[in-house]
This record gives structure tokens, sequence and C-alpha cells, in this order.
């Protein structure tokens, strides 16, 4: 498979982007699978939570170092499963803790059919409709640097209303991203469907973490 | 979480803050030259994603 879909003309097909949509939903749901089964290992060897930090950090390196300069080429693939099983091994010491406290299990099932609902419900809707999201992504973005400063605040502060709220404004902005990246490949602003996993991938992940967080937080408080 | 563990979130964090804000700004900068803004049919959707967040809390 060529990650970039080559097309002729000034604009790209109806074809070229079924084309992208069906090769980044092929690419999404083996990495989401190859994600899952990554975590397992993680909690199969019980992976200590220093090991969770250093995953996302090399996650993090790879999508933004690595990945945009292979994404033409299909070295890119094996960076996306790179990238993908290092978060999937970073979820394994928050699941294990999850599985420990009562109604765990309950909480990451939930957390995991809402994440994949709202991705669904979303990209179906961006699907449907062909409307165009861009406009939204520099809002999106904005939003995801004060979380981040938000985040960086609670490090240290470890507020718990803070972190519902956090949890609470990731959800919202990575649905935003879900509708601006899922747009942007039925429109044709994105023709590389490597580069389409990654971003929908991230949204999918975060989703599911915050989600998981808010349901742990509401779970204690009753 | 450690102290240690703590400082180096911080550093990821900041070091995330240094890569991305320039970046905002670009994306802003792109954003508002779009000219169709359907904001209402941006809210509906994400409305949904709230009401839905709210369903599945009542539910654990």
């Amino acid at each position: 498979m060529n990650p970039n879909t080559v097309f002729t003309g000034a604009a790209v097909t109806a074809e070229v982007r079924n084309k992208v949509l069906r090769d980044t939903y092929k690419l999404l749901s083996i990495t989401l699978f190859f994600s899952a089964i990554m975590a397992a290992v993680s909690m199969a060897i019980a992976m200590p939570p220093i090991m969770s930090l250093v995953c996302s950090i090399g996650a993090l390196l790879l999508v933004w170092f690595v990945l945009p300069k292979t994404a033409h080429s299909s070295t890119g693939i094996f960076v996306v499963f790179g990238f993908t099983g290092l978060l999937g091994l970073g979820l394994g010491p928050m699941l294990s803790s999850y599985l420990a406290i009562p109604g765990g299990s309950q909480i990451i099932m939930t957390a995991m059919g809402g994440t994949g609902a709202i991705f669904l419900g979303l990209s179906g809707y961006a699907l449907m409709t062909k409307k165009d999201f861009s406009f939204l992504s520099g809002m999106l973005f904005a939003g995801f640097i004060v979380v981040l400063v938000a985040a960086l605040a609670n490090i240290f502060f470890q507020i718990p209303a803070l972190s519902l709220a956090i949890s609470g404004a990731v959800i919202l902005i990575m649905s935003g991203f879900i509708l601006v990246d899922t747009s942007r490949i039925v429109n044709g602003g994105e023709t590389n469907y490597i580069m389409a996993t990654a971003g929908l991938y991230l949204a999918i992940y975060n989703i599911f973490v915050s989600l998981l967080q808010i349901l742990g937080i509401f779970n204690n408080e009753d | 979480m450690d102290d240690w563990m703590k400082i180096i979130s911080a550093i990821a964090l900041v070091l995330m803050l240094i890569y991305l804000v320039p970046r905002a700004k670009m994306m802003m900068q792109a954003s508002a030259e779009v000219e169709n803004k359907d904001w209402k049919g941006a809210l509906i959707p994400i409305l949904f994603v709230v009401l839905f967040v709210v369903f599945l809390i009542s539910t654990v």
C-alpha cells in the first residue's frame, strides 16, 4: 500500500477520497487492536508506572519527529505501529490500577464502549454531512494549549475538580479533532492515510484515557 | 505520584508546550482564513458528546 494515494489533476477525486478513508479505517482498527494487545502484555508483566511515562514520551517523540519524515513511505506504517504499541504499553499500569478497585472492570468496559460510540458517531456525522470543519482546528489547538498549562499546574496542586475539568475539556477537544480530521479526509485535505490514522488514533486514545479518569472519579464518589 | 515522576511529567509538558505553541499560532491564522464557518453544525454533535458522557457517568 502506498501511503500517499496518487491522484492526477487539481481536485482529489471521490475514488481517491474513498481509498484514503478505507485505508485509514483499516490501519486505525489494526493499530487499536495492536495497542490493546500491548496493554494486555504490559498488564501481564506488571510494568511499573514510570515505564508508562517513558512509553508516552517515546510515543510523542515518534509522532512529532519521526512520523512526519516517514509518513510518505512504507516505513511510516512501522512508525505508526511503534507509537501505538508504546501508548498501549503505557496504558497497562493505569488499567491495572483500575482493575484493582471495585467495579474497575465495568469502568474500563464503559470507557471503551463510550469511546467507540463517540468516535463512530462523530466520524459518521462528518462523513454523512461532508461539512468542512477545518475552521475549528485553530480554536481546538488553542484549547489544547490551555489544557496542557492546566495539566502542568495540576501535577503539583493535585486539585480533583481541576483533574475533572481537564478530562472533560480533553474529551471535547478530541471530539472536535475527530470532526476536523474526518472532514479533511472527506474533503480531500488529507491524502496520506498514515497521517490521518495517527491523528484519529491520538484523538481516540485521549478520549479513552479521559473518559476512564472521569468515570473513575465519579465511581469513587459513590 | 513520586516527586521525580512529577518533575519528569512537568518537563515533558513544558517541552510539549514549547513544541505546540508556534503550531497553534499557525493553525489559528489558517482557521481564521476559512470562509464558511458552520458553528451550529459543529456544536450540535459536541453537545451530543456532552450529553452522552453525562449518561455514561450516570451508569457507573
